[in-house]
């Protein structure tokens, strides 16, 4: 090797050194490792780096993030191969296809790494995978409180405009509206489609039609947003009972104005931080606790908005 | 001219030169001086990982082999002188063509992957025959297809299945002949019996408690090596290597001598394809599902593997053995960023950097020895 290539090379050992030591620093040495399948670009998960880098910091443990660059959960399963392979205490995860990523769980599972499945998957698969619990939100469980808590607000019948009609977990969030209400979905759900024009006219025309519902339920921003103008527009805004998953910049808006009277957060916040306290517990003093987690249903009103505006994107 | 031409009127194609300095001058020394600073880099920063445990070399040497069947695709076609940017999107219509045909038609896997086959292959043709066709840059044609070939692949998704994910697929390959020869591993007895003498870790509880951690080697590595032999014979003993390098150094001149130079390029093309369409193969039989995003950005890894391996990206020069280093050498440092803990977000920053300089060195390498400009 040349005498240029030996500087080039110890240039850039001597810079790398330090920044790759930046993470290893912690005083019991435990070392868990958090894979999402989310490609790079998408700034929700922000707050999951967020999450366990906190986690980390007051545990006193080295945490890691990982996650395919391009989303492909292909790629994903190799990455957990790797992590299982690099021997860290414990492994956080989606479960986000149960085929790709099942084997890869169960083979770290096997090893003697603990996991604990976060965001996505069921409570079902997480017994199967043979993982310690999951963390997140159950879609028809959240679905079945914000119906008790409409209930409790004088509900009796209501619109839910899906704009994701094919995702089958998420539909589970209008059924269990109904449940929770009391009533039957029958025909409560419409398929609004994804283009805002349409979602807006679609509703319009829907509480044309049926004059005697009490209440929207939107999944997300992209079918709230629309609803937002639609009810502006029919003058129905803030006297409709209004409530949406997820939060967005329009929905915080919304809930400000009185036109939304919740949104439900599933607070991706805990499903970093909690995994990361409770797998270090369990790896110093052997303590669980005894079931799933459920990170939401968290409901934000016009009461709580301070600190949701204050902590958007970086805690909530 | 005389076959008795004499060394000593110093034409330099009859120069005589030593074996040392003849074995030196090729195209993949740069990629070997390359392996040696990369695991020179890894062992000094992450050997205490698990990077080179049983479990480790086999993630690493699983991302290399899925890099060296694009890259020996790439590589030919790129000594001869073309690009192929549809691979990745190759990857992901395959995968869901061979979903689709057997899990919602029924067809038995074999049918399926063999039908696969031979559409992947004849699009392939297509990409080929446009370009000859057209006189287009091949760098236009294929990223044409890369949208085309996407957007099919989701369409013909969520047209049958109304998702963009099918699963099921582990379940008709079930006994498969042709499932087992992308998804299945050999050496499976040599494993168990390092498991069983402790040379490798076993799995210390559950269902699989007792059998080593690595359990075979999969299928996907030996068609990476037998990819990267038949490529290096094809290139480099037979009359058709030959004309790959002429077609892809000046392709007037090589049809003056008599080269069918577009018939080599759409056979490299079509060859390109079919490596596609074995990476999907493989990827689908191994984890039971296809997705419509699978294999985005690959075409631009295969490339780079072909590059850090010594090819020129103008075409005529090359070889398929340095393609192979290449995809090593890229695979290695992927996932040993990952063994060596470096922070997340600056992965790619990492990434970049130790790929650029792998190249240069090779350059640098190449130049010294070579004495070329």
């Amino acid at each position: 090797m040349t005498s240029l290539m030996k500087k080039l090379v110890l240039a850039t050992a001597v810079v790398a050194a330090p920044l790759m030591a930046a993470t290893t620093a912690s005083a019991d040495g435990e070392k868990y490792i958090l894979v999402s399948h989310a490609p790079d670009s998408d700034s929700w998960w922000n707050t999951i780096k967020n999450g366990i880098a906190l986690a980390g910091e007051q545990m006193d443990v080295e945490v890691e993030y990982r996650n395919p660059p391009t989303g492909d959960l292909a790629d994903m399963a190799r990455i957990i191969d790797q992590a299982a392979a690099s021997g860290p205490n414990g492994i956080i995860t989606t479960l986000a296809d149960f085929d790709v990523l099942s084997g890869p769980i169960r083979a770290a599972v096997d090893q003697g790494i603990n996991v604990i499945i976060m965001n996505s998957g069921t409570a079902e698969q997480t017994r199967q995978v043979g993982a310690l619990m999951f963390v997140g939100q159950p879609e028809y469980d959240a679905g079945f409180a914000a119906g008790l808590r409409a209930k409790g607000d004088g509900v009796e019948s209501f619109v839910c405009v899906n704009h994701v009609i094919s995702n089958s977990v998420v539909a589970e969030r209008c059924r269990g509206f109904a449940d929770g209400l009391g009533i039957e979905l029958g025909n409560s759900m419409i398929d609004s489609g994804q283009d805002p024009a349409e979602i807006k006219n679609r509703v319009i025309a829907h509480l044309n039609a049926n004059p005697d519902i009490d209440a929207v339920l939107t999944l997300g921003p992209t079918s709230a947003d629309p609803t937002i103008l639609a009810l502006e527009e029919m003058g129905l805004a803030g006297e409709i009972y209004f409530g949406t998953f997820d939060l967005g910049e329009n929905i915080v808006k919304g809930i400000k104005a009185g036109i939304i009277q919740w949104g439900i957060d599933q607070q991706p916040f805990l499903q970093a931080y909690l995994p990361v306290v409770i797998l270090t517990n369990y790896d110093r003093y052997g303590v669980l606790p005894g079931n799933n987690i459920n990170s939401g249903p968290g409901f934000v009103t016009a009461d709580g908005l301070e600190k949701v505006e204050m902590f958007a994107g970086e805690y909530r | 001219m005389s076959p008795a031409t004499t060394p000593e009127l110093g034409d330099e194609r009859v120069k005589t030169r030593s074996r040392f300095r003849e074995a030196l001058i090729r195209p993949e020394l740069g990629g070997i001086a390359g392996i040696i600073l990369v695991f020179f880099f890894f062992l000094l920063t992450a050997a205490d990982s698990g990077m080179f445990s049983a479990a480790g070399v086999l993630n690493w040497s699983i991302v290399s082999a899925q890099f060296m069947i694009i890259a020996v695709g790439a590589c030919l076609l790129m000594i001869a002188g073309e690009f192929d940017l549809s691979v990745g999107s190759m990857i992901g219509f395959a995968g869901i063509v061979i979903a689709i045909l057997s899990v919602q038609m029924g067809w038995p896997m074999w049918m399926a992957i063999i039908a696969t086959f031979v559409v992947c292959v004849g699009l392939g043709a297509v990409n080929g025959w446009l370009v000859i066709k057209t006189g287009l840059p091949s760098f236009i044609v294929t990223l044409a297809f890369l949208y085309i070939l996407r957007g099919l692949t989701i369409f013909a998704a969520i047209a049958t299945t109304r998702k963009t994910i099918i699963g099921g697929v582990r379940d008709v390959a079930e006994g498969d002949w042709l499932a087992a020869l992308f998804g299945g591993k050999v050496l499976t007895g040599l494993f168990q019996w390092m498991g069983n003498i402790g040379l490798i870790d076993t799995f210390e509880r559950g269902t699989r408690k007792g059998q080593p951690v690595v359990d075979g080697i999969p299928m996907l590595i030996v068609w990476a090596l037998a990819l990267v032999i038949f490529g290096h014979i094809l290139l480099t003993r037979t009359r058709f290597g030959n004309w790959i390098f002429a077609s892809g150094g000046d392709a007037q001149s090589a049809r003056y001598t008599g080269v069918p130079v577009n018939r080599v390029k759409i056979l490299m093309f079509m060859f390109t394809a079919f490596c596609a369409t074995v990476f999907a193969t493989c990827q689908v039989m191994e984890f039971g599902s296809a997705g419509a995003d699978r294999g985005l950005l690959k075409e631009f890894e295969a490339i780079i593997s072909v590059v850090i391996g010594g090819a020129l990206l103008t075409g005529g020069y090359g070889s398929v053995i340095g393609a192979a280093l290449g995809a090593l050498i890229f695979g290695v440092v992927q996932q040993g960023l990952f063994f060596a803990g470096v922070e997340s977000s600056l992965f790619r920053v990492f990434l970049g950097v130790i790929l650029l300089l792998a190249v240069i060195l090779n350059t640098y390498i190449r130049r010294m020895i070579t004495g070329d400009k």
